[in-house]
C-alpha cells in the first residue's frame, strides 16, 4: 500500500485501466489533477468545448471498444458535458467522465461554480458517484471502469470534490471487482438457445434484425457465421451497420424510417424475426401493431429491460450477443438434423422474394445534370476510401445518406448518434477516433447546420494533429426538418433556411486547415481525392441539391410498409 | 392491477432518488412509498405500491433491478403477504359526537393519541382496506386532518 495524493491516485487508476489518452478542459476545481497530468505519460487532448471532450471520448470508445475518458471542471464545465453524456447513454457507449466539484465543505452552499452534476446526470448515466471520502476514491474509480465496460455498457460519471483530490489516499493493489448489486448475465440459457434454434429450423421466412449490441459485444463474426450458415437475410439498425458486411448479398441494409424497401418488406412478411442486440426503437418499428405482424420473435439482449419493452417477445435470450450467437452456431454445428445445404435450399424462395424487392426498389436517387446529389457524394467517398474509412456523422439528412450509401463492411466504422440524435456529434467524435487510429482515414459526413454546433473543435483537431476530413453536404437548410415541413407542413419552411452560413472554405483556412469546395458534380471526385491526399485537417464543402429528400421514408406513426419512395 | 413491490437497496445518499427518478422519468406511477433501514444499517427496505398492466409491472421490476444501488426486487403481491399501514386522523369530537367517535375507534382497535376540547387525534393500523373503511365512517363526523404512512408489506412464510 502506498500513500499519495488523490490526484496521483486518479492518474494511477487511469494507467491501471490502460488509458493512454483523455479529453478535457481545465478549471479551478480540477487544477490539481491537471498539475499532476503534466508529469504523467497520459496524453491530455485539450478541446475547445466540454461537449467536444465527451463526444471525443465517446468516439474513441466506439472506434476502439475501450473505455473513453473525459475530464471536465465543475459547474459550467460539467453541464456543458451533459448532452454528450446523454448521447453516450442512449447508445450504450462505455465512457468515464470525471468532473471537478467544489470542496466538500462547500457542497450545498451554492458555492462558485457548484452544480449538482450527480443529480443532473442521474437519468443519463449508467451510474454516477460523488466521492465524499478520500478513502473511497480509488475503489470508486475502479468500479466506474468496471461498470462502464461490462454488461450493457454506458457512461459513468465521477464527481470529485477539490479537497478529496488534494488529500492523501492509500493506493492498494487492484483486486477482481465483485459487486453484490450488479452481476451482468453473459451466458445464454441453453434451453432458450435450443428453443431459438428450433424455431429457426422451422421458419420459412426468417430475418435477422441486428442492432448496436452486435457491435458492442464484438459479435460480428459470430453473426456473419450464423447468417451465412443458415442463409438468412440480415437487416440492420443505424447502430448495427457494420455488424454484418454491407456488401454481402444477404445484407438488406438499414430498416425503419429511412430503411431500404427490401428491409421493411422482409420484416413485414417474415415469419421469424431474430433480433440481436437491438431494442425495437420507434424509428425502427413505425406503427407497433403493424411491425412484423406475422413473425414469431426471438430477442437476444444483455439487458433484460430491453426485452418485451415495446414488442412482445416469444423467445427471449438474456445474454451477451456474442455468447448467445456462439451458442447458436454450436447448436447447429452439432445438430444431426441440420443440413446447411438443405437450409439454403429451403430459404431459396424467401430469398428470391427478398431479392425481387431489392431489385424493384433499390436505394436510389434521381440525377439532375450538373447538380451535386448528396447520395453521389457519399457513394464517391465510399469508393475512394475503399469502404474502409471510419465515418462519423452529424444528424439529419447527412446522417441518413451516410447510413444508406456508405457500405460498412466492418464494425466500429460508423460512429453516429443514433438514440439521442445529437447535432454536433460528428466532428469531435471523429477527432476521438482519429486520436485512436492516426493511420486511418476518418471522415465526418456533416450537414451545414450540425457542423456549426461544434465547429470550434477544428482547433482541437489542428492542435493535436488529428487530420480528420469533414464532408459538408451543404444544402443551406436544416434539411431534415425542412423535409418534414415539405411533406407534412405544406412546405412552410419555418426556421429551417440557414440564411447566414459561414464560408466554410475560408473558415477552414482561419483554423489553419484546408478548405475545398465542389459546386458541380464533376468537381466531387477531385475534391474528395485532394482531401484524402492532403496531410491536414480538411473541410470539403459540397453545394448539394438544396431540396433533396431522404427516401424511402416511413412517415412517423405509419406502418413501415407505408414507405414514400423516390 | 395493484402491485406491492419490496425493494432492498443500498442505504446511500441518492439511492432513493434513483428509484423515484426512475418512476417519474418513465411515467410509472407510485401510489405509496415507505423506506427505512433494515437490520443491516447499510441496506434500506422500500415498500412501493404501484398500479399497472402486467407488462408495465414487469418493466418496473426489471428497471428497478437494473439500478446499481438496488439489491433485490420482489413483487410480494404475487404470493401471500401481510400489509399494514398506519394513519393518524384528527377528527371533530364535540359534545354530541365524542362518544360516537370513541365507539368507532374501538371497533377498529384504534387508539386516541391526542385530545382537545373539540377533537381527537386517533391512530389506526391495518391493511389499506381497513384504513379506507375508517376514513369513510369518520368522514361524516368531520375529519380535520389526516396523515398516512403508506403501506409496508411482508411476504408470509411458507406453511409447511
Ligand atoms: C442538438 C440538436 N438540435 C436540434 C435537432 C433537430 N434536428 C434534427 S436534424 C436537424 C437539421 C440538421 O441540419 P443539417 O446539419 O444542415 O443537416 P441536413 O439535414 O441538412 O443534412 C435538426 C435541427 C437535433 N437533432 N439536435
Ligand atoms: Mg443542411
Amino acid at each position: 500500500m502506498t500513500k499519495m495524493t488523490g490526484a496521483q491516485a486518479i492518474i494511477k487508476c487511469l494507467q491501471e485501466e490502460g488509458v493512454s489518452t483523455i479529453f478535457g478542459f481545465p478549471g479551478g476545481a480540477v487544477i490539481d489533477l491537471y498539475d499532476e497530468l503534466l508529469d504523467s505519460d497520459i496524453k491530455h487532448v485539450l478541446v475547445r468545448h466540454e461537449q467536444g471532450a465527451v463526444h471525443a471520448a465517446d468516439g474513441w470508445a466506439r472506434a476502439t471498444g475501450e473505455v473513453g475518458v473525459a475530464l471536465l471542471t465543475s459547474g459550467p464545465g460539467a453541464t456543458n458535458g451533459v448532452t454528450a453524456i446523454a448521447t453516450a447513454y442512449m447508445d450504450s457507449i462505455p465512457i468515464v467522465v470525471l468532473t471537478g466539484q467544489v470542496p466538500t465543505a462547500l457542497i450545498g452552499n451554492d458555492a462558485f461554480q457548484e452544480v449538482d452534476i450527480v443529480g443532473i446526470t442521474r437519468p443519463c448515466t449508467k451510474h454516477n458517484y460523488l466521492v465524499n471520502d478520500p478513502k473511497d476514491l480509488v475503489p470508486t474509480l475502479r468500479e466506474a471502469f468496471y461498470l462502464a465496460s461490462t454488461g450493457r455498457p454506458g457512461p459513468v460519471l465521477i464527481d470529485l470534490p477539490k479537497d478529496v483530490v488534494a488529500s492523501m489516499v492509500n493506493f492498494n493493489k487492484k483486486k477482481k471487482i465483485k459487486m453484490q448489486t450488479y452481476q451482468p448475465h453473459y451466458d445464454p440459457h441453453p434451453g432458450q438457445v435450443e428453443k431459438a434454434c428450433k424455431a429457426i429450423m422451422a421458419a420459412k421466412r426468417p430475418v435477422l434484425y441486428i442492432g448496436g449490441g452486435v457491435i458492442l459485444s464484438n459479435a460480428h463474426r459470430e453473426l456473419t457465421e450464423l447468417a451465412q450458415k443458415l442463409n438468412v437475410p440480415v437487416t440492420m439498425t443505424l447502430m448495427g451497420l457494420g455488424g454484418f458486411p454491407g456488401t454481402d448479398p444477404l445484407s438488406l441494409g438499414m430498416l425503419g424510417m429511412h430503411g431500404s424497401y427490401a428491409s421493411n418488406m422482409a420484416v413485414a412478411k417474415s415469419d421469424l424475426l431474430i433480433a440481436v442486440g437491438a431494442r425495437f426503437d420507434d424509428r425502427v418499428t413505425g406503427r407497433l401493431d403493424a411491425f412484423a405482424p406475422h413473425a414469431k420473435i426471438i430477442h437476444i439482449d444483455i439487458d433484460p429491460t430491453s426485452i418485451s419493452k415495446n414488442v412482445k417477445v416469444d423467445i427471449p435470450i438474456v445474454a451477451d450477443c456474442r455468447s448467445a450467437l456462439r451458442g447458436m452456431n454450436a447448436w447447429f454445428d452439432n445438430c444431426d438434423t441440420f443440413d446447411p445445404t438443405a437450409s439454403k435450399k429451403k430459404h431459396a424462395p424467401w430469398l428470391n422474394e427478398v431479392n425481387e424487392w431489392q431489385e424493384k426498389h433499390p436505394l436510389a436517387y434521381r440525377d439532375n445534370g450538373d447538380v451535386i446529389k448528396p447520395q453521389y457524394v457519399v457513394q464517391m467517398i465510399n469508393e475512394l476510401t475503399g469502404g474502409d474509412a471510419i465515418i462519423t456523422t452529424e444528424v439529419g439528412q447527412n446522417q441518413m445518406w451516410a447510413a444508406q450509401f456508405y457500405k460498412f463492411n466492418e464494425p466500429r466504422h460508423l460512429l453516429t448518434s443514433g438514440g439521442l440524435g445529437t447535432m454536433g456529434y460528428g466532428l469531435p467524435a471523429a477527432i476521438g477516433a482519429k486520436m485512436a487510429f492516426p493511420d486511418k482515414t476518418v471522415i465526418d459526413i456533416a450537414g451545414d447546420g450540425s457542423i456549426q454546433m461544434n465547429i470550434q473543435e477544428l482547433a482541437t483537431a489542428r492542435q493535436w494533429g488529428a487530420k480528420v476530413k469533414v464532408a459538408i453536404l451543404n444544402n443551406n437548410y436544416l434539411g431534415m426538418v425542412r423535409q418534414w415541413q415539405e411533406l407534412f407542413y405544406n412546405r412552410r419552411y419555418s426556421a429551417t433556411p440557414m440564411e447566414i452560413t459561414p464560408d466554410f472554405v475560408e473558415l477552414a483556412r482561419a483554423y489553419g486547415a484546408v478548405g475545398l469546395r465542389a459546386r458541380t458534380k464533376d468537381e466531387v471526385v477531385p475534391v474528395i481525392r485532394e482531401a484524402l491526399e492532403t496531410d491536414n485537417v480538411v473541410i470539403m464543402d459540397f453545394a448539394i441539391e438544396r431540396e433533396e429528400g431522404v427516401f424511402p421514408m416511413v412517415p412517423a406513426g405509419k406502418a413501415t410498409t407505408e414507405m414514400l419512395l423516390v | 392491477m395493484k402491485h406491492t413491490l419490496s425493494v432492498l437497496l443500498q442505504n446511500k445518499p441518492g439511492a432513493l432518488s434513483r428509484v423515484t427518478g426512475l418512476f417519474s422519468g418513465r411515467g410509472f406511477n407510485i401510489e405509496s412509498l415507505c423506506v427505512a433501514e433494515t437490520l443491516d444499517p447499510k441496506i434500506s427496505c422500500l415498500t412501493l405500491v404501484t398500479r399497472g398492466e402486467e407488462q408495465i409491472i414487469e418493466q418496473i421490476t426489471k428497471q428497478l433491478h437494473k439500478l446499481i444501488d438496488v439489491i433485490k426486487v420482489s413483487d410480494i403481491s404475487e404470493g401471500e403477504f401481510v400489509e399494514r399501514e398506519m394513519v393518524l386522523i384528527r377528527v371533530k369530537a364535540e359534545a354530541a359526537t365524542r362518544a360516537e367517535v370513541l365507539r368507532i375507534i374501538d371497533i377498529f382497535r384504534g387508539k386516541v393519541v391526542d385530545v382537545s376540547p373539540s377533537s381527537y387525534a386517533v391512530e389506526i393500523t391495518g391493511p389499506e382496506s381497513k384504513i379506507m373503511a375508517v376514513i369513510d365512517i369518520l368522514r361524516p363526523i368531520g375529519i380535520k386532518e389526516i396523515i398516512r404512512t403508506g403501506t409496508i408489506a411482508m411476504a408470509r412464510a411458507p406453511k409447511k
